[in-house]
């Protein structure tokens, strides 16, 4: 049975649990709901899920568990003398497909089931069989391949039929269960209560299983980078430049500069900017003012960030190049293309004007209106209690949401893609083209490149990278935002 | 000691303040004018972050508009049954149908009273490679029509279109292969004499990706299923998980090291830059759980992580406004904390949990990065999927990723539909949030 009608019969049987648990709860109380202990639909609801949770899970865990026993069964049937030529993974894959191909064929009425088990390379030329149905191999089927495709069908069969049974057999207990439990005595609701809070915990527990997959993702594939290349020259080294014949350097340097230079001039853009803003608009501006320009200012918050890398791309690189190029407004001739550090770093800067608005805004709201009037009282002007008092007592705070838009800069991804360059160097000119740690871990995991190459791997590394220095920045900034708001709460 | 000093320097100076309080002294003009400056300093940032709105906003729509127009050449072509038929029995049948459209372009021009010396094949340069396809699929498809003479709207090529923009100018054509003045002069005589025409360009909105040669055929239209499909994943997904979640964590989950874990968790994944997500997606559904790449399901997927925090925390805020008051009443009455949850909590937090997924949604419709490493970029939004397992399953795009796709192709009039895909993917989001604004001040009740 296909997974899809498996799943359509397990809820058929998960439906019939319901009917079955209301109907033996009011057929024990005499169809009186009254006399029952919970409502019938807690009846019904219990005959549901005890029908169809039991099996679902059993399906959930045979089917990684059965791809995992196949895999075993099938790889061990590949030479080691095949498996070094190119990687396990890569022969697996191969014979995944063939297995694939021998399916559509069957299906398409190409082959007989009788043959498709049964054919050898020695007689048919699999490949072209295969590209009849339109399954296209890259290289022809050695019979090792082939071998071990038949026999990932076999195992694959008996799998899916076993399947099948376990499934059925589960939720038939279930109702069978569902049948002696569901009288009038039976605590239906705390039953059906206790399952649906161990569902609530489930759904929470999904943020921690998020932040375990990001982990596990980036180090398994960290660790197989390290194995490939020193770490050494990972971290210290001060080249970068791939190649995928090999003999590649991949020094991470160059692209930690990058990243922040232009998180740097991000900040220099946008700190000043949103502080001033925020610090206008909470303190100087009237109500109409207010209501006017901060939903103003957010809506550069919402706009994508393609939007932004275009605009660098497009519109402010070119700009630039029209001012500080050869032959420019100033005639310094300090910027060769419109792709630049500076590029990048203005249009994040802009991206990041309503970050850090909001956020100080609602810090310079959180300080004490005492504090205010106190300064007020005792002669300084706006300016001076703005600068004298509220800043510092909102410092920690500002210090806070400056660290959280730099962790942001670091991460943005778009804006570097379209608007930083391509090309990794170690320069202190703003004008020149540099590149991130975020545009070389897409360009490294979208090319051809296999998974199993040190320079697609590096991309793990970098992510990692990223990811430590974007959750350490993280960590401090909302210590540091916490710590400052029990001052006043 | 400095006591003294201090008062007698204090002495020194009070002589020279003379005059009343009303007048205003040296100093306090010096801070009357600090306060003034700084007022202004805060002006101006706000007037300066306005101004980059309106920039960005002015560029986009510059550059964008003419997207949405698209210059077709109508030329009568007769659709002769033995051509047709040979035709159809050569292998590259387009270019025979060329040379029926090129015949015909040939009549319409001496028709029009224009004389050239161009031979046919530079006088196609002037259409569009993809308008023989189209003249073929209608044969194809009304073949009632062979033996007639058909009226065709045919796509012009991105030059002749751009040049009627006025992207590309007889200077930039200097240098040109493909066209050059003649071809121009032909264009201004036909575009007065009603034959060539910008028309409003429905095959951007709803048409496919074209190749690098055909940017006049690009379609935003198949990689916009793409992202409907996706944000239906993210819908599914993350509403009644995001939901589930804010209620364990708001109503039922004692204080302990779990909850703590899981909020500590919660407010680290809102601030994980996107690119991470993508990574996962990339190694935990691709690699590791062997699903198709390029999905939509995928991308669905990896969106969903990246805006369950989004959603739990505005949906945490909803549920914490609704006052404890409809809680207890609910359990004075004999309900269970459960239902209590369910029957009354829950439809009064409705509205702001409904406000707070759409704001993901849109956030989640406009992300590209994560996009990228699972494989949506490319020429892979050139076939509408056909049924609903294939939108899920087969490669497609999305709107953010085909904008991105189009950026870095070489000819520059990819740019203005990139630009043109951009002012399609504001309108959605535009439109999102509006309706998340009308929720709010519709439903939201003040306690």
């Amino acid at each position: 049975m296909s997974l899809p009608i498996l799943v359509f019969v397990l809820l058929a049987l998960s439906v019939a649990g319901y009917v079955l648990g209301r109907g033996r709860a009011m057929a024990s109380a005499g169809g009186d709901a009254r006399k029952l202990h919970s409502l019938p639909n807690y009846y019904g609801w219990f005959g549901f899920l005890v029908a169809l949770l039991p099996a679902a899970l059993m399906l959930l865990l045979w089917l990684p568990a059965q791809s995992v026993v196949i895999d075993t069964q099938v790889s061990a049937m590949i030479s080691d003398r095949s498996a070094a030529e190119s990687s396990r993974g890569l022969v697996m894959s191969d014979v995944e497909r063939v297995a694939e191909g021998l399916d559509l064929a069957v299906d398409a009425g190409v082959l007989t089931e009788e043959q498709a088990a049964s054919i050898r390379t020695e007689f048919t030329d699999v490949r072209e069989r295969l590209g009849e149905v339109g399954v296209a191999l890259g290289s022809d089927v050695t019979s090792e391949t082939l071998q071990a495709a038949q026999r990932y069908r076999a195992l694959s069969s008996t799998g899916d039929l076993l399947r099948t049974l376990a499934v059925v057999a589960a939720a038939l207990a279930g109702l069978a269960f569902v049948y002696r439990r569901a009288a009038s005595t039976f605590r239906a609701r705390n039953a059906v209560e206790a399952v649906v809070r161990w569902i609530l915990i489930l759904a929470a527990s999904i943020a921690i299983l998020t932040t375990v997959g990001i982990i596990l993702s980036l180090i398994f594939n960290t660790v197989e980078f390290f194995s490939l290349y020193p770490a050494w020259d990972f971290f210290f080294g001060l080249t970068w430049s791939p190649s995928f014949g090999g003999g590649s350097e991949l020094g991470i340097l160059p692209l930690l500069w990058a990243t922040l230079y232009i998180s740097f001039i991000a900040l220099a853009v946008s700190v000043p900017i949103g502080l001033f803003a925020a610090i206008y608009l909470s303190e100087y501006a009237g109500p109409a003012v207010r209501a006017v320009a901060k939903p103003l200012l957010e809506v550069l918050a919402g706009i994508p960030t393609i939007v932004y890398g275009l605009f660098a791309l497009l519109t402010v690189g070119p700009l630039l190049v029209d001012i500080f190029g050869d032959g420019g407004v100033l005639g310094v001739g300090w910027m060769g293309g419109g792709t630049a550090v500076m590029t990048a770093g203005l249009v994040m800067g802009i991206m990041l004007i309503p970050f850090v608005s909001s956020l100080s805004d609602d810090i310079i709201n959180a300080v004490p209106q005492a504090m205010r009037d106190g300064s007020l009282g005792l002669g300084a002007t706006h300016s001076e209690t703005v600068k004298q008092v509220i800043l510092p007592a909102a410092l920690p705070g500002i210090v806070g949401a400056i660290l959280l838009a730099g962790s942001r800069a670091i991460g943005e991804t778009m804006i570097v893609v379209l608007g930083a360059g391509a090309a990794a160097r170690l320069s202190l000119n703003p004008f020149e083209a540099m590149t991130t740690v975020t545009a070389k871990i897409v360009s490294q995991l979208t090319g051809d490149a296999d998974f199993a190459s040190p320079e697609a791997l590096v991309a793990f590394a970098l992510g990692m990278t990223l990811f430590v220095i974007t959750l350490g920045l993280n960590v401090i900034a909302l210590y540091i935002v916490r710590k400052y708001r029990e001052q006043y709460e | 000691m400095t006591d003294t000093t201090a008062q007698t320097g204090r002495a020194v100076a009070a002589p020279a303040r003379k005059g009343s309080l009303l007048e205003v002294d040296s100093l306090t003009r010096k801070r009357n004018a600090a306060e003034a400056r700084f007022k202004m300093y805060g002006l101006s940032a706000v007037i300066v972050g306005l101004l980059f709105l309106v920039a960005l906003l002015a560029t986009i729509l510059s550059n964008g508009t003419s997207a949405f127009t698209q210059t077709f050449i109508t030329i009568p072509v007769p659709l002769e049954r033995a051509e047709i038929e040979a035709a159809e029995k050569s292998i590259v049948k387009t270019s025979k149908y060329r040379a029926i459209i090129g015949t015909a372009f040939a009549n319409v021009l001496s028709s029009a009273g224009i004389e050239t010396d161009m031979s046919a094949k530079d006088l196609d340069k002037m259409m569009s490679s993809g308008a023989a396809a189209s003249v073929r699929d209608f044969v194809l498809a009304n073949p009632a029509s062979i033996g007639t003479t058909h009226t065709f709207d045919l796509l012009a090529s991105s030059r002749v279109d751009g040049y009627l923009k006025g992207r590309v100018t007889r200077e930039d054509l200097i240098n040109d292969k493909n066209l050059d003045a003649a071809h121009l002069d032909i264009v201004d005589r036909l575009s007065a004499a009603g034959i060539v025409q910008k028309r409003f360009n429905w095959q951007f909105i709803f048409g496919a990706d074209a190749s690098d040669s055909r940017p006049e055929q690009a379609g935003i239209g198949v990689s916009m299923i793409g992202s409907f499909f996706m944000m239906l994943v993210v819908l599914v997904l993350s509403l009644p998980i995001g939901v589930a979640a804010s209620i364990y964590l708001e109503e039922f989950a004692p204080k302990n090291r779990f909850t703590d874990l899981i909020e500590v968790n919660i407010s680290n994944l809102a601030a994980v830059p996107s690119i991470v997500f993508g990574i996962l997606g990339l190694a935990a559904f691709i690699q590791f759980a062997h699903l198709p790449q390029s999905a939509p399901l995928v991308g669905g997927l990896v969106l969903t992580l990246m805006t369950l925090p989004t959603i739990i925390i505005s949906t945490r805020a909803s549920l914490k406004s609704v006052p404890p008051s409809i809680r207890n009443a609910a359990l004075g009455v004999g309900a269970s904390k459960m239902q209590s949850v369910f029957h009354h909590v829950l439809p009064l937090a409705m509205p702001g949990i409904l406000t707070g997924t759409i704001i993901g949604l849109a956030q989640a419709l406009g992300e590209t990065a994560p996009l990228l490493l699972i494989g949506m970029v490319g020429f892979i939004a050139s076939n509408v999927p056909d049924g609903v397992a294939a939108g899920f399953l087969d490669p497609n795009s999305a709107m953010p990723a085909q904008i991105y796709e189009w950026a870095k192709r070489a000819d520059p009039a990819f740019y203005e539909r990139a630009w043109g895909g951009i002012i399609i993917l504001l309108l959605f989001l535009m439109t999102m949030n509006i309706i998340a604004i009308i929720l709010r001040r519709r439903f939201e009740r003040r306690w």
